[in-house]
């Protein structure tokens, strides 16, 4: 039943925030997620399976019954990582957000807590229609926080962030659909929609065409989300005109919706269609990190800079998700944990600058480890864990990556692989363009002479140099960069036994696939017949 | 016959609240003249409080319809949402007039009042919707269909003093009786094609003919007609073109309950035809099934991409509704008992959601005028948080944003096209949804989020009763999910067969 807590507590507290004065919306909110955080950690702390492959905390609550529609919830070791982030990262947004959010507070409070269960939801759902529903209800808050609170072209922004990912989602749900009905059929008429049954029935019993038709479904929904080249449009315009703590949100866990959908539904039901496609999702993200990185390098707004840069480095995540083996799978899932701590921070540490000098333009502003000493050091710390340096938490997961895509070749010994190193070289090319954009970023704003827009003087509530409140914020999300970066045993220990789970099956179909490898072209003749 | 009667009793305490009302609007006393709607409801929810009484199992066992147990379910639903449909026409009549009379600028004449009238319609059309239900041939079937449409025509022309609403009612009658006319038609050739009209006749008829190969193109003509016919009050395509138009001119509060009432009529007679001839395991007959399939396609693209165009907000959210009856048409293809009870479960989810957005619109005026253009609701949260909230949440719901509760039922109609193998269908309807998200989120992006502009500054909530419509069907837009369960259980009662 915990997890139901969980996931109702936030919305009891949106209820809260709604009865009660504006003045007093933020404590409220940061109150509630606060509490939800230790709920989240007494939890990790209880949960007995870290390491193995079980799901735990589960509960079940029966509903549309016609259907086999129902409740489910319970998190195996990567969901309750994840959880985790989640509810480390909506605190902080709430406190972060104090200053910096003035009008519809209330609303805003609300939205946010909103989101928390959504995202929660995302992360613990045993069934595909609780999945679904919490992966879409995601977008509501989100689209309002952007629509409301964001910048100049925040209309544009929001509505090409719902569309995009509302279409890509509902052929998802088709493809759900389609396999609850062949499940259905399978089991003579009683409907399931619960992901472990589903998952093993789809592996094993759905042809080769189906899975692809199913992987295809699937990828139009997460692909957006992550997001894949070429349908990342929408987030760059997102990112940039979402508040601060919407993108921080957008990029610390909505991103990794996309990539744990792909852990979670693409690696177990469509295996076979997998192994023949991965090549060609790898090339998809290969060529994401590249073009984002180039575009990074010619950014000048650092927002648009950070926010291009997510799909650079979530390409990366999505190389180590088709690698199919343990290392390049225990880094990608690193990776997103990574991605959030450090690229929520520094969107926390643009909008801190953003409050103070009103302008996000690189030309306009510059040298400010002279006037912003503290927030120069967290702005120098988080570009270096996000660049990967060796010894930040950064550095783990994109070599796991790399490495994992390197040795994912067909003759491999224990985990053979459709990838290989060729793949891994043209990828590494990422982290050089990204140590280049990010450090031309830190050297014009951080070092060199100190350049400041002119200043109407209104806005100088703030301190020059961080708040105690702000250095607040940043301090747990630089502690666990350092900690993930010098121990990251610790998680990938924990989560190894679900990594190796969901890739049990791939050795034996990739070995398959060598000795007759079926093609798309196969596929395509298939399906004419039938 | 006695026992043909005892099911009709919702009807005739809706016909006995008819009578009741066109006297009470004509009475001297203003008091009751404005309690009208009042009387309305309470008919409506003494009919509905006397489903359960009717329909129990010893009276079932002795009726002779088709779907013997449907009309538990469909009366009582047309009757519960037609009680906010009534509260969303609050205010709509002799508004004005009562106004006058009350200051003393105006005596009360009987022949200047058109609010009785206007709710002994109302009742009546809704008694024609129960009265399908009750159908066991083809001539029952016709006439409650025309009792559906009848009243309709006068309600859209009384609605509003303007041409528009009369050009829009003389249109609307007048394609009305082509309409009828072909359906009319194809109930003849069905005639010729099984000798009968008594419906379960019929069915063992055309039973016959299938075993043997086939129907006859006699009774394939004239099921075709018959369905593009009813295509008319369901509004599909190719028979849409009038209801922008109708849907535009009328009032608000007569569009909402054109958008419901006789779609609701259109729909079950739809099924009942359907039913006659059956779904094996590939579906109705193939040629049925194409014009089905061709209808909902067109219906649901061009009702979408028709309501991107739009200017005008009751124009947009009729598009809309002329897209839903598409997406209801996948669960007639998909047949029972799955689809079938997609289709009931989305009628009543549609009909709850679908009014909300109208009694927002029906509760709005901007300088005494009423409100059309979308520039009008710019900036509404401003006027009124409460109906902007409503606007928002019945967009988002007929949208289909879980968890809203018009998400369910496009799950339901997906699963059941899904499981009838009709995948492309499905997908075409994924395609829609999504074309169907930009307007959607226009209208709630101008409620909630946009900035007023000079021509909606004058934008004010002036009458309450479809405010309270609006906010009421908003709460089971987001409540509904909760008793999906029990609602899917009662339909799939619905539409169970009785044993041979």
């Amino acid at each position: 039943m915990t997890l139901w807590l969980l996931l109702l507590i936030p919305l009891v507290g949106a209820a809260c925030i709604f009865v009660t004065k504006a003045s007093i919306a933020k404590w409220i909110a940061l109150g509630v997620s606060s509490f939800v955080l230790v709920v989240s950690i007494l939890m990790a702390v209880q949960f007995d399976q870290w390491g193995t492959s079980q799901t735990g905390l589960v509960s079940h609550v029966a509903w549309l019954s016609q259907l086999g529609v129902t409740l489910d919830v319970g998190v195996d070791s990567v969901a309750l990582l994840l959880v985790l982030l989640t509810t480390l990262l909506t605190p902080l947004c709430v406190w972060g957000s104090f200053t910096a959010i003035t009008s519809r507070r209330k609303e805003y409070y609300a939205w946010l807590l909103i989101l928390e269960t959504a995202m929660l939801g995302v992360f613990s759902a045993q069934d595909l229609i609780l999945f679904y529903v919490s992966f879409e209800l995601t977008l509501v808050p989100m689209f309002f926080l952007i629509a409301i609170y964001g910048g100049k072209n925040r209309a544009h922004a929001s509505v090409k962030f719902f569309i995009y990912t509302f279409t890509g989602s509902l052929f998802t749900l088709a493809g759900f659909v389609y396999v609850a009905w062949q499940y259905q059929v399978s089991q003579y008429g009683v409907w399931s929609f619960a992901i472990h049954d589903l998952a093993q029935f789809a592996s094993t019993s759905l042809s080769y065409s189906e899975q692809c038709w199913i992987l295809l479904a699937m990828l139009a929904g997460f692909a957006v989300k992550i997001p894949v080249f070429p349908v990342h449009t929408w987030l760059p315009l997102a990112h940039t005109e979402a508040p601060t703590a919407g993108s921080v949100i957008l990029a610390g866990v909505l991103l990794k919706l996309g990539t744990f959908g792909v852990y979670r539904f693409v690696l177990p039901m469509v295996p076979e269609a997998l192994v023949a496609y991965a090549p060609a999702i790898a090339v998809l993200a290969i060529i994401g990190i590249l073009y984002a990185a180039l575009i990074c390098w010619v950014q000048d707004d650092i927002k648009k800079l950070v926010a291009y840069s997510s799909i650079s480095h979530l390409g990366f995540c999505v190389l180590g998700l088709v690698a199919l083996n343990p290392i390049a799978l225990e880094g990608a899932v690193l990776y997103m944990i990574n991605h959030g701590l450090s690229t929520g921070a520094l969107f926390f540490l643009i909008g801190m600058m953003y409050e103070r000098y009103h302008t996000r333009d690189m030309n306009s502003i510059g040298g400010l480890a002279k006037k912003m000493p503290v927030w120069s050091f967290f702005m120098v710390f988080f570009v270096l864990a996000s660049v990967g340096l060796p010894g930040l938490n950064g550095f783990i997961s994109e070599f796991m990556c790399l490495m994992g895509t390197f040795i994912a070749t067909a003759d491999a010994s224990q985990w053979p692989g459709v990838l290989g190193p060729e793949y891994a070289a043209i990828a590494a090319i990422g982290m050089v363009l990204a140590a280049m954009y990010l450090l031309i970023m830190v050297g014009k704003v951080v070092f060199g002479k100190l350049k400041e827009p002119n200043q109407d003087g209104a806005l100088s509530s703030l301190p020059t140099d961080l708040s105690p409140r702000e250095i607040g914020i940043l301090v747990p999300l630089a502690a666990l960069c350092i900690w993930i970066g010098v121990q990251p045993t610790v998680l990938t220990d924990a989560m190894r036994g679900s990594v190796e789970e969901v890739l049990a099956p791939y050795p034996r179909l990739v070995q398959q696939e060598q000795e007759a490898p079926s093609t798309p072209i196969v596929l395509e003749k298939e399906d004419q017949h039938g | 016959m006695a026992d043909r009667l005892w099911f009709l009793i919702p009807e005739l305490i809706l016909l006995v609240g008819a009578i009741t009302c066109a006297i009470g609007g004509l009475v001297n006393t203003a008091a009751i003249r404005r309690g009208v709607g009042f009387i309305a409801c309470a008919f409506l929810a003494v009919a509905c409080i006397s489903i359960p009484f009717v329909y129990t199992t010893e009276h079932l066992a002795t009726a002779d319809t088709l779907l013997p147990n449907i009309g538990k379910y469909v009366k009582f639903f047309a009757a519960l949402i037609g009680i906010l449909l009534v509260m969303t026409s609050g205010g709509l009549m002799d508004r004005k007039y009562e106004h006058a009379i009350a200051k003393g600028k105006a005596t009360f004449s009987a022949l200047r009042t058109s609010g009785g009238e206007y709710h002994a319609l109302l009742l009546l059309s809704i008694a024609g919707v129960m009265l399908i239900c009750e159908a066991r041939d083809l001539i029952w079937l016709f006439l409650a269909l025309e009792l559906v449409s009848l009243p309709t025509y006068v309600m859209v022309a009384i609605s509003r003093w303007s041409k528009v609403a009369q050009e829009a009612a003389m249109k609307y009658f007048f394609l009305g009786a082509v309409s009828a006319a072909l359906m009319l038609y194809g109930f003849a050739l069905l005639y010729g094609a099984t000798g009968t009209f008594v419906f379960t006749e019929m069915v063992d008829v055309f039973a016959a003919q299938r075993a043997e190969g086939g129907i006859s193109v006699f009774g394939q003509i004239g099921l075709l007609l018959a369905i593009f016919g009813l295509c008319y009050k369901i509004a599909a395509a190719p028979m849409h073109l009038y209801a922008p138009d109708v849907y535009q001119g009328a009032s608000a509060a007569v569009t909402a309950f054109l958008a419901f009432i006789p779609k609701t009529a259109g729909m079950l007679a739809i099924i009942m035809l359907c039913t006659l001839v059956g779904w094996d395991e590939n579906g109705l007959p193939p040629a049925i099934e194409m014009a089905l399939w061709v209808v909902a396609v067109l219906t649901m693209l061009l009702g979408n991409i028709g309501a991107l165009l739009q200017t005008s907000a009751q124009r947009m959210l009729g598009y809309s509704s002329i897209a839903h009856s598409g997406y209801m048409l996948i669960g007639v293809i998909a047949g029972p008992p799955l689809g079938i009870v997609a289709v009931l479960v989305y009628l009543v989810i549609y009909g709850a959601t679908n009014t909300s957005a109208f009694a927002t619109l029906a509760c709005l005026s901007r300088d005494g005028d009423r409100v059309d253009s979308l520039e009008d609701i710019s900036g509404l949260h401003k006027r009124s948080p409460l109906a902007a909230t409503s606007l928002a949440v019945s967009c988002g719901s007929l949208l289909g944003i879980p968890p809203l509760f018009g998400f369910w039922g496009k799950l339901l109609l997906f699963a059941a096209g899904i499981a009838a193998g009709q995948l492309l269908l499905v997908l075409i309807a994924v395609v829609a949804s999504a074309i169907s998200a930009w307007y959607y989120l226009r209208l709630i992006g101008l409620s909630l989020l946009s900035s007023t502009t000079p021509r909606s500054e004058g934008v004010s909530v002036t009458l309450r009763w479809p405010l309270i419509a609006a906010v009421l069907s908003a709460i089971i837009a987001i409540g509904g999910p909760l008793v999906l369960t029990s609602l899917m259980a009662d339909a799939e009662q619905a539409v169970v067969m009785p044993e041979e």
